[in-house]
């Protein structure tokens, strides 16, 4: 990808060879596509799987069922995402604390983007969708909707929180020097100096955990939530059909192309953005 | 009360791990004076300058700004940092906010102006500096002499009463360099209290009363800029002063 993406940029550089490159790489695709699906579609089993995977009838019957479903997974991944963004931040900036005496909220800090980062997410969502209802304790919410959307909270502010602290380990000190040096105090400069900077830098990297969460809000199906897998699941159960699957699958893929294209566009503005930077001044 | 030193350095005393950096300053500032720093690279220069505006803690020695020791226990350090000025030596900007967010920072969030109040006496401060029409464009869009006034009329939002400016020069192509000296002349002239370290002999010897020459940490010479540069009696200055010229910095 990137080999292409530097082959593209060398030639505009030639210059008059666009045309050429486009020819040979509308070729080269064709070829590449053409070949593979020749092999599926040649292949002795091909008959059977279109008709378990790819089914016309199947695909337009369960469409509406698969589709209605996926909004409690869009629900769930909208709130975690708010969530994540608040309690991650919250989990760096604690870990960047300086001095002797934030010494112990420091290492629990650690300890916790440790251990959600080593638990796999299917067991965190597994073990509090089903512990914590089972406690039944009074005021705690049983819903395993709710333990589930808290799992990938708990799991992916571990990652996000490892994201932010790039990004303000990333603003060079002298800018909190600067700070400091008007009267802020140490808050204030990271609320108002070190943590915008630092959130700009990092929404590319954020963008892409946040489509690894909307692709695991499947995994609460593990505890009874009716989602967009689980609604599948029963429906390839009810007809022995894969296509239900298939429509999942599709449906995640509308949403997280356009978001993977627009994080490649914002990284591709901000390098252009360093490059036109460094030319002034 | 105006006769009360604006700064005292006593035996001000500063290292990183076992470098030591300042060995035992003593310096003394009186009201409206400018005092340029000269001294190599690594002689402590930058140190200092921070040390006083207590970016950096001191190990031993004692600052004091305006009759008020502020090195001692209880200071609130805040407080200090806002009545003193300092322009660094890269200027520091805050790249995400435009020059007005960088000039207007400070007097909203620390001396609680409102929006409208700060934007106003900012405006006065970038009207006196030629940067009216520049208040919302962003500091990768300026000139380096454009930057550096934004950093001056930054530090200069909060009142300070001392102004602390680092190797301004430095940073700046040499055509740009006598643009920022006019206006740290305007700055001497309007009164301000100004430390200043700098490579421009040639500066030093037109704005300042007194010259210090640092060299490893120790304040060696000082005295007026015409004797320090044609008859300075250490022969560390010498070296010195023999290199600034042979580099045509002076």
């Amino acid at each position: 990808m990137s080999a292409e993406v530097e082959g593209h940029r060398g030639s505009r550089i030639l210059g008059g060879t666009d045309a050429r490159y486009a020819a040979i790489a509308t070729l080269s695709t064709l070829v590449v596509l053409g070949g593979l699906t020749a092999l599926v579609v040649t292949s002795p089993g091909w008959p059977s799987v279109k008709e378990k995977f790819f089914n016309r009838q199947e695909f337009q019957y369960w469409f509406s069922d698969v589709a209605h479903a996926f909004v409690a997974n869009v629900q769930v991944f909208l709130i975690a995402e708010v969530l994540i963004l608040i309690w991650a931040l919250t989990i760096a900036v604690i870990r960047g604390l300086p001095g002797p005496v934030f010494f112990p909220l420091r290492v629990l800090a650690v300890i916790y983007t440790d251990v959600f980062r080593g638990i796999p997410t299917i067991l965190v969502v597994y073990l509090l969708g089903f512990g914590v209802p089972a406690l039944q304790l009074s005021g705690v919410p049983s819903s395993e909707r709710f333990w589930g959307t808290v799992a990938l909270v708990l799991v992916y502010s571990a990652y996000v929180a490892e994201v932010y602290r790039a990004g303000i380990d990333s603003v060079h000190p002298s800018q909190e020097a600067a700070a400091r040096s008007l009267g802020l105090s140490r808050w204030q400069s990271l609320r108002h100096v070190i943590i915008p900077q630092a959130v700009r830098r990092v929404i590319p990297p954020l963008l892409n955990d946040f489509i690894g969460l909307q692709k695991d809000t499947a995994l609460l199906s593990v505890i009874g939530v009716v989602e967009v897998f689980r609604q599948a699941e029963l429906g390839q159960a009810a007809d022995f059909n894969y296509t239900p699957l298939v429509i999942a699958a599709v449906l995640f893929i509308a949403i997280t192309i356009p978001q993977a294209r627009f994080t490649d566009w914002l990284i591709e503005r901000d390098r252009r953005r360093q490059l036109a930077g460094g030319g002034t001044g | 009360m105006s006769s009360q030193p604006a700064l005292i350095c006593e035996g001000v005393r500063k290292a990183f791990g076992k470098l030591e950096v300042l060995r035992g300053i003593d310096l003394e500032l009186a009201e409206h004076e400018v005092v340029c720093l000269i001294g190599a690279s690594g002689s402590g220069k930058s140190t200092l300058l921070r040390c006083i505006d207590l970016l950096e803690p001191i190990d031993a020695g004692r600052i004091v700004v305006a009759g008020r020791d502020i090195t001692g226990r209880g200071v609130n350090t805040n407080q200090v940092r806002r009545d003193i000025g300092i322009v660094f030596q890269g200027f520091n900007l805050f790249p995400h906010m435009s020059v007005m967010g960088n000039v207007t920072l400070a007097p909203r969030k620390v001396m609680g102006l409102s929006r409208s109040q700060a934007e106003a006496e900012a405006m006065e401060l970038l009207n006196r500096f030629g940067l009216a029409d520049k208040r919302d464009e962003y500091p990768d869009r300026l000139s380096g002499g454009q930057q550096h006034r934004v950093a001056i009329v930054r530090a200069l939002a909060t009142h300070p009463q001392l102004m602390l400016l680092d190797e301004v020069t430095s940073a700046l192509d040499p055509e740009l360099v006598a643009e920022v000296l006019n206006v740290i002349r305007e700055l001497a002239e309007g009164g301000m209290t100004m430390l200043i370290a700098t490579h421009e002999m040639g500066f030093a010897r037109d704005i300042a009363r007194r010259v210090c020459f640092l060299d490893e940490g120790v304040l060696l010479e000082q005295g007026p800029p015409e004797q320090i540069c044609s008859s300075p009696r250490e022969e560390r200055t010498q070296q010195f002063l023999e290199r600034i010229i042979a580099a045509g910095r002076m």
